[in-house]
């Protein structure tokens, strides 16, 4: 594999699918949206995007990609929520609705900030993307915050109001959309881990 | 802390994009609407068939019915308000709505101008027929378009014709020399920054959805295929024989829009579809989609 362009399946079950696919071939991937679990199969990482939580949810349960996701993260594939995905991740979710996928060692709030009128743009520092010290311009619609991070978790974005970016070994999540925005330092760190989890396997071989 | 930028406002239709947005006028109807997978619900106190068959005027909404939907539903809730009543906007943007659609389906309030939607904190979604339509009410703020088709029908030939006439002229757009560009935007009636935008990406700014007329989920499907990024079901689902079975039928084939065996299989056995009106049958006052300037 070493050499050749990693394949990012988008998860395409609802929501912003295409803006990640244009950022994925921006950062020099491969993007392929998978409706169906064996779309699952060779892809090098996962981007579950934005869209309704609910929604998406239950179409995960419906078309049995539940067990396919599992197994996916279990393998050590690296996987990207960002917001409904960051919520379809998440180990544990307050309110209505509890948990789907349960991957992340995270605790999330839906809509912590409020209904659409409260939803905003703002600069954020996020550690960890290249020339970390320039803000990245994230928005936040409807999004969700991260209350609170299991002990091995690197928090790498956080606002007054809680974490809004955490990384759990293979697993990366986002409260805000990173894909509404022409900058692709996010999904470049993203990539970043396509790659090693890569060459890490191909040494094991 | 920027809040009701033009990047929020569509942003919120761009997470709403592959999915079905269903009309409900209980919290009982909400909460099928959310099981069954819809993306967002449109809160109203009639459907468009009931306010077809009874007649009278068609306002907003009472804001106890919005209200009981919004706790009901973790979904975005969107409301109608009448063309050109910014007051209806004004209350549906202080209860917290989600959207706000300026809607041809309720008893236009102004004849001539439609609502300032710069002024709103709140997004709006508009309907139009074709291209020159959905660049004006862009051109005064609104965040996403749904093509207006015949609501309260069931018949989805309106719904097709707005879709394929906005998709035609962008197209048509996207093959003029920058200096045919001025007249166009005369024939269309629409703002010039906004066609030279389209002539320039070959796309609308803003996501759009189908509306009027969907009945069955190969309508669904028929809308998604002919370039929707979603659709609105409105008498289609409460109108019919069994609303939550045909609702998660609807939704699966707007996902699986290309897929025409997992279409037939989600189409056996819904029971009977709402009864539906042939588009002649109707008289020209009496069409729905005529409304808005």
């Amino acid at each position: 594999m070493a050499g050749n362009e990693p394949t990012i399946g988008v998860l395409a079950l609802q929501g912003a699918v295409a803006e990640h696919l244009v950022m994925i071939e921006a950062c020099g991937a491969r993007g392929v949206g998978v409706k169906r679990p064996s779309g699952l199969d060779g892809v090098n990482g996962l981007i579950i995007p934005g869209g309704e939580s609910t929604t998406v949810g239950k179409l995960i349960d419906e078309y049995g990609f539940g067990n396919a996701l599992l197994e996916l993260g279990a393998a050590g594939v690296p996987m990207f929520g960002t917001c409904a995905g960051l919520i379809i991740m998440a180990g544990r979710v307050e309110g209505r609705h509890g948990p789907v996928l349960g991957l992340a060692d995270v605790t999330v709030r839906r809509n912590a900030f409020g209904r659409q009128v409260d939803s905003f743009e703002e600069d954020v520092i996020v550690r960890g993307i290249e020339d970390e010290s320039r803000p990245f311009g994230a928005v936040f619609i409807r999004a969700p915050v991260i209350e609170e991070v299991g002990a091995g978790v690197e928090v790498m974005a956080r606002l007054e109001k809680g974490v809004v970016m955490a990384r759990d070994g293979n697993y990366l999540t986002s409260a805000f959309h990173p894909e509404l925005t022409g900058d692709t330092r996010v999904h470049d760190y993203f990539l970043r881990m396509v790659r090693e989890s890569i060459s890490e396997r191909d040494m094991e071989v | 802390m920027e809040k009701a930028t033009d990047t929020v406002k569509r942003g919120l239709a761009e997470m709403l994009k592959g999915g079905v947005i269903m009309d409900v006028t209980t919290v009982e109807q909400a909460r099928i609407a959310e099981e069954a997978g819809a993306v967002a619900v449109m809160a109203l106190e009639r459907v468009p068939a009931d306010i077809r068959a009874s007649g009278g005027v068609a306002r907003m909404a009472d804001p106890k019915v919005i209200e009981g939907i919004m706790e009901a539903v973790t979904v975005p809730v969107m409301a109608k308000c009448r063309i050109g009543h910014f007051v209806e906007a004004q209350v549906l943007e202080a209860m917290g709505v989600d959207y706000v659609d300026e809607s041809e389906v309720l008893t236009p309030a102004d004849e001539s101008y439609h609502v300032d939607k710069h002024r709103f904190k709140v997004p709006f979604v508009c309907g139009a027929i074709n291209l020159g339509e959905a660049l004006r009410r862009l051109g005064e703020g609104a965040a996403m378009l749904r093509t207006k088709g015949e609501a309260g029908t069931g018949n989805v030939i309106e719904a097709v014709r707005h879709m394929r006439s906005i998709t035609g002229e962008v197209r048509r757009l996207a093959t003029l020399p920058e200096e045919e560009l001025m007249s166009a935007a005369k024939e269309l009636r629409a703002p010039y920054e906004r066609v030279v935008e389209v002539a320039r990406t070959g796309k609308l700014p803003v996501v759009n959805f189908s509306a009027g007329g969907i009945a069955t989920p190969a309508d669904a499907a028929l809308m998604m295929q002919l370039g929707a990024d979603g659709v609105f079901v409105g008498s289609g689902i409460f109108k019919s024989e069994e609303p939550a079975v045909r609702a998660r039928a609807i939704v699966r084939a707007t996902t699986h829009y290309e897929d025409p065996e997992l279409i037939a299989e989600v189409s056996r056995g819904l029971g009977e579809a709402m009864r539906g009106m042939e588009i002649s049958e109707i008289s020209k006052e009496n069409l729905i989609q005529f409304r808005g300037w």
